[in-house]
């Protein structure tokens, strides 16, 4: 039987399992939506703006392991993905973006709503295909969710003119995709496992540094036993966050430009850093040439271009990190660090970098703590760019594996509201808070429709400072205070939730911060508290642009912090 | 780091757009591209392309490794080490008149190059060899004055039995289906 290139796209992603889809229509794809009512398995959600879709589909992937799809129509509906395409492009997020074009007549000819959008992502996918036979719709998406959800997982865009939706051929999906430039490595060398196991004996101050990839392979497990088998502190990335339980005696929280001030010192004094699913990215090593003077480090990662691109590596270990580290966890010696880790405890408490100041005032830290400890490291959270992410980053101590989402890589403000959609859809079950800048918020608030229609209930709590807050930081630090375009003019957020049908509550007392939690936890439906906190709080620790680890300034005292 | 010259040698997917992914990548890193030449291979539906490129043989690994993660790089070796040969070729067109004809001729016998075109005004010269050979042909007729010149770039092969860039595991020709015919634009 004779299929449209429309009708075999939606097969196509049902042979896939998916489930859910984002998407926005238009012109270029209309055929793709007149086709969705006879798959009633393949949920659409109609997003506000397309760049949702992508954020929402990648939350999705981030939370259920499995590229997430979105859909948009040809031109501004295709580049208003592109901030999201280039988001998942940073942080290894699997996604299938499927875009509409414009009739195959008139490509090239800057036909109504033409973008080259094939063109554009090339940088920023792990590849694209402009398909121009319905024919070559099936072979394609296959491919496409092959490339996405195998090796470092990534973004890929398939761009179907109008007139290949509507095509009628034969519908055949293949059953292996066997692509001849594309053999990602998934076992590590053994000699090279060997020898990583022969450094990690000879440390006496060994680190492990785990990223997003172990979140990424779920290694969660073979990370534990072999932090514990040869007793090493282990260190988070941002994007590694919640990839190792909070609550281990062995965890040591995040690093670099914002982390812990401990771990800054400690990778500076370390003799072994064990990279595991991470790519030394500036944020984490700070100056680079004195990153780890000290230390031999062994690279664990997926990804062969990441290997050497920042730093020497005594051994890299191409592979996939869950296999790798369970080879490696075969080949390791117990052993005991009793003196270096009983080092991190001294510097841990001399140097109390998440010490919240006993104050009246409504402090941004204080609000994210206490919905921290409200859901009980339960559920996910969801956070944008900037200060109030790093504090979430600071103060979450999950034991939840994968539950702590963010933009990493990219920094996209905005991101925070619908990944948070994206993650309640994937996880209909579990609370999702979103720690949201005021500034961010606003960049993608349109969706609070989406999630009211959907019914979805995410808890929003707006780190209401008034400012884009690491903007304000960065000029009052680096720019003799010369606060430029940062100031916030916010609108009325209860009022604005309200008008959307969300449950809008205005927190400025710090009396009022746990009760209104509290609210907002028993509520059924969305809820965004606007907690107006202390305007001009500053994220430390910090690593000044362009410093070592070594010169990470810790938190200020109390009466330096407030005397403003 | 101080640069050197690296002759890279890549087997690629025969598919639209290959050329510009991978010059994307070379962009995307700061690399200039000093010759390219890019053709048919032995196994049809790939292409194999010849790079130089003036940079620090780490920051050429770093690319290199880059261009792997191009979907359609099949293949890709920096052969800057081995023992290679290289060739170009350029056709150069020579302002000669009669006076000076035989002396031309004379110089294009020396680089055992050929006349392919030849006007009362002008005459067309095909040379083939290393890039030494084709500038030191041209500096050799630069004072007759050098009307054009095009060349092709660089082509380079390992010596001996190995095979450079090549191709793992069994070849299996995949036939080439004509791309769609895009435009002109009838209304739809």
């Amino acid at each position: 039987m004779k299929l449209s290139g429309a009708q075999i796209v939606c097969e196509s992603l049902l042979r896939e399992g998916i489930e859910h889809v984002f998407g926005y229509p238009g012109g270029a794809n209309l055929p793709l939506y007149d086709a969705l009512p006879q798959y009633p398995q393949l949920k659409h959600v109609l997003v506000r703006h397309e760049q949702a879709a992508a954020h929402a589909a990648d939350a999705y992937a981030r939370v259920t392991g499995k590229a997430g799809v979105c859909f948009a129509t040809s031109g501004p509906g295709a580049t208003n993905l592109v901030t999201g395409i280039a988001n998942a492009w940073m942080d290894s997020v699997p996604m299938v973006a499927i875009t509409g074009q414009v009739v195959k007549a008139l490509i090239g000819r800057d036909g109504f709503q033409e973008a080259d959008i094939t063109g554009i992502t090339i940088p920023i996918t792990k590849h694209n295909w402009l398909v121009l036979r319905a024919e070559e719709i099936a072979d394609t998406i296959a491919e496409a969710f092959h490339i996405a959800n195998s090796g470092r997982p990534g973004p890929v865009l398939v761009d179907i003119p109008r007139d290949v939706f509507q095509e009628q051929v034969e519908f055949h999906y293949p059953e292996n995709v066997d692509i001849k430039g594309y053999k990602p490595t998934t076992e590590g060398h053994p000699a090279q496992i060997k020898k990583a196991a022969q450094l990690i004996a000879d440390s006496k101050r060994p680190l492990i540094l785990a990223g997003h990839g172990v979140i990424i392979s779920r290694a969660f497990q073979e990370l534990k036993e072999v932090a514990e088998k040869a007793n090493i502190p282990v260190i988070t990335t941002l994007l590694g966050l919640s990839g190792f339980p909070g609550s281990h005696p062995l965890y040591l929280g995040m690093p670099g430009m914002h982390g812990m001030y401990w771990n800054n010192i400690l990778i500076d004094e370390a003799d072994l850093i064990i990279g595991v699913g991470m790519r030394f990215d500036d944020r984490v090593t700070g100056r680079l040439k004195d990153f780890a003077p000290n230390a031999k480090i062994i690279h664990i990662d997926i990804d062969p271009a990441e290997i050497g691109k920042n730093v020497k590596t005594a051994v890299p270990i191409i592979g996939d990190v869950k296999q790798v580290l369970r080879e490696l966890v075969a080949e390791m010696k117990p052993g005991r660090h009793d003196e270096w880790i009983s080092h991190t405890h001294d510097l841990r408490d001399d140097h109390p970098s998440i010490t919240i100041p006993d104050t009246d005032r409504v402090l941004p830290q204080f609000v994210i703590k206490s919905i921290y400890e409200a859901t009980a490291g339960e559920g996910y959270v969801i956070t944008g760019v900037g200060q109030h992410q790093m504090w979430a980053a600071q103060y979450y101590w999950n034991d939840k594996p994968n539950s702590f989402i963010t933009s990493g890589g990219l920094g996209t403000m905005g991101f925070e509201v619908p990944a948070a959609m994206g993650a309640q859809f994937a996880a209909p079950n579990d609370v999702v808070w979103s720690i949201c800048g005021d500034a961010g918020f606003q960049m993608t608030l349109q969706e609070l429709a989406t999630i009211v229609e959907y019914e979805l209930p995410i808890k929003f709590a707006i780190i209401n400072n008034g400012y884009a807050g690491m903007v304000r930081q960065w000029q009052e630090l680096f720019y003799k205070k010369n606060i430029v375009a940062s100031r916030m003019f916010n609108p009325d957020f209860v009022k604005l939730a309200e008008a959307f049908g969300v449950l809008g509550m205005r927190v400025n007392d710090k009396a009022q911060v746990k009760g209104a939690i509290d609210v907002a936890m028993r509520h059924p439906g969305p809820v965004v508290i606007d907690f107006q906190v202390d305007e001009e709080e500053n994220v430390y620790p910090m690593v000044p642009p362009g410093a070592s680890l070594a010169e990470t300034v810790d938190l200020p005292k109390l009466e330096e912090r407030l005397k403003v | 780091m101080p640069g050197t010259m690296h002759t890279i040698v890549a087997l690629v997917e025969d598919k639209p757009g290959v050329l510009n992914r991978i010059s994307s990548k070379w962009r995307q890193r700061g690399f200039n591209i000093e010759s390219l030449a890019v053709g048919h291979s032995e196994v049809p539906g790939l292409s194999r392309m010849t790079f130089v490129v003036d940079a620090s043989t780490n920051d050429v690994e770093q690319v290199t490794k880059q261009l792997y993660k191009v979907i359609d790089v099949v293949k890709i070796t920096d052969i800057t080490h081995e023992a290679m040969i290289t060739r170009e070729m350029a056709l150069i067109k020579v302002r000669a008149t009669r006076d000076v004809r035989s002396q031309i001729i004379e110089i294009v016998d020396i680089f055992r190059a050929n006349i392919v075109d030849a006007n009362p005004e002008s005459i067309i010269i095909e040379v083939t060899g290393d890039e030494e050979k084709v500038g030191a042909i041209y500096e050799m007729l630069s004072p007759y004055g050098i009307m054009e010149m095009v060349r092709t770039g660089r082509v380079a092969m390992v010596r001996g039995g190995a095979v450079t860039a090549p191709l793992d595991g069994p070849v299996e020709g995949h036939g080439h289906t004509p791309r769609p015919h895009i435009g002109p634009y009838q209304g739809d």
